[in-house]
């Protein structure tokens, strides 16, 4: 599956998508090789809208099978909607983990803090670097 | 699943099969020392084959050990607590490994060969201690071998287990009953052939010489194909294994917990003139019990998982031993231990998972009970 070249991607395989021309919000996710190791995702636990994230601190949790993964914020601000329908189906994480299975969306304390995040040309050098040393 | 004790970090260990679950696109995780399939479609569409279907399995991880000599069945008397000179030839059962005290060395299944030869097979992570421990007490001048490298052992298991299978051995197999085996060629290769497994379905597990393990491997697989069979990992064995009430090393037992605590009474004869552990167990018995295994399923969304404190009015009173989705019943299950006086079907506890205490009622073991 190809990375989008819009979104931003943490070395925890957590994405953040640049926010529309003029918006403040923006989703977060997990990336494709993140559900790909997790497995058949079972369950989906999202933070209230209006909870403040931190960027690096976990903000929810994806619950695979075998497995219990926390998320972590991309990037600090604080939460502007979640997705129902991933709670209801958190199968769509492991069929569209960059589009339909967006985790939240959130308003975004300083939009500058994206741009320290890898793109995804640099997270697919990342993910290649990581295939290698196993 | 993987945490399964092992003693000193030695070096993993690979099946013969090492090559083919890669090849076949299995991931591979490390459990109780060895380097196994967790999955390969993943762990649903497995789960979901081996209910329907049928899924085969690579437990060549499992140990074999041989106990011959004359007395030969005092010595699997002395150290099992069920009652091995109920067996007849070629018939086995399931059995549990008893410490001094009544609790669990491990879990096992004694096969009957002759009046002089049994076999254990017995845990991948255990087998080792297994075999020194029953090495130990032999006081019966039996000859015990470990003969884990010498076989490996798949598992094919569901619905059409049976009719994938039944082309490809001359034996008829539909009279082989439940928990019993016997000796057959399959594809050619001598197997032992026992209608058991640890899925809660019927199916087979077969037993041969390592030399032919792709050939049967593959040749297993594309007979089943038509039929819908898939290569099944541990992940989906757990969820099966799980469903099906089944206790597993490590979880639901091991050398803290015996027997009755663990819901194994029906393993356990005390009209076996002796047995290790035997008069704890008696005791136990008599006085009745502290603590009893359960199972739950979760009533408000949220996962149980193995550790995860099991609440009554606030309070710890248990953790959970295994616990997870339950793909073939949709529900979340668990089992736990509990004081006896809050064991009882239809009691609500609660579940510690993370900062949530999530509510969860105590429902019959096992979850899941095959149609026949």
């Amino acid at each position: 599956m190809a990375y989008p070249t819009n979104f931003r991607y943490t070395t925890e395989h957590e994405w953040v998508a640049a926010p529309a021309a003029g918006a403040k919000s923006a989703r977060f996710g997990i990336t494709d090789f993140a559900q790909h190791q997790l497995g058949d995702i079972v369950f989906v636990e999202l933070p209230q809208v209006g909870a403040s994230l931190v960027a690096g601190q976990a903000f929810g949790t994806v619950e695979s099978v075998k497995a219990v993964s926390e998320v972590f914020a991309p990037v600090s601000g604080r939460v502007t909607a979640i997705n129902a329908d991933l709670v209801k189906s958190p199968e769509l994480l492991n069929s569209d983990p960059h589009g339909a299975a967006w985790m939240i969306e959130a308003e975004l304390s300083d939009p500058a803090q994206s741009a320290k995040l890898m793109d995804s040309a640099a997270y697919e050098a990342f993910l290649a670097q990581q295939e290698a040393a196993h | 699943m993987s945490d399964n004790p092992t003693p000193a970090p030695a070096p993993i260990r690979r099946t013969p099969l090492n090559a083919a679950h890669r090849r076949l696109g299995g991931k591979m995780v490390a459990f109780g020392g060895w380097d196994m399939p967790v999955e390969y479609s993943g762990i649903l569409p497995e789960h979901r084959a081996v209910r329907e279907r049928a899924g085969l399995f690579d437990v060549s991880h499992m140990g074999e050990i041989s106990i011959q000599g004359p007395q030969a069945l005092d010595l699997v008397q002395h150290v099992t607590c069920n009652d091995a000179s109920k067996l007849h030839l070629d018939q086995a059962q399931y059995s549990g490994l008893m410490t001094a005290h009544g609790t669990f060395v491990d879990d096992l299944l004694v096969h009957k060969f002759t009046d002089r030869q049994y076999w254990l097979v017995v845990n991948a992570a255990n087998c080792d201690k297994d075999f020194d421990y029953i090495c130990q007490q032999n006081r019966f001048d039996a000859q015990v071998v470990n003969l884990s490298d010498d076989f490996t052992q798949l598992a094919l298991q569901g619905p059409a287990a049976l009719n994938i299978l039944q082309p490809l051995t001359p034996v008829a197999l539909a009279p082989i009953k439940y928990y019993w085996f016997t000796t057959a060629k399959v594809m050619g290769v001598d197997c032992i052939l026992s209608r058991t497994g640890y899925t809660g379905e019927d199916g087979f597990e077969l037993y041969f010489d390592p030399a032919h393990s792709e050939r049967i491997w593959y040749g297993l697989l594309e007979a089943g194909q038509p039929a819908g069979l898939l290569p099944c990992g541990l992940g989906a064995r757990n969820t099966l294994r799980l469903e099906a009430g089944m206790a597993l090393y490590g979880h639901e037992i091991d050398d803290t917990t015996t027997p009755l605590e663990a819901g194994l009474g029906w393993i356990t004869k005390l009209a076996k003139p002796e047995f290790l552990g035997k008069h704890v167990i008696e005791r136990q018995a008599d006085q009745g019990l502290q603590r009893k295994l359960v199972g739950f399923e979760m009533i408000e969304p949220g996962i149980a998982r193995d550790g995860y404190p099991v609440l009554h009015q606030g309070q710890t009173v248990g953790h959970v031993t295994s616990g997870g989705p339950a793909p073939s019943l949709g529900k979340n299950i668990g089992m736990a231990y509990v004081p006896v006086s809050l064991a009882d079907p239809g009691r609500r506890l609660d579940i510690q998972i993370r900062t949530r205490s999530v509510p969860a009622q105590i429902i019959p073991l096992p979850f899941y009970k095959r149609p026949r």
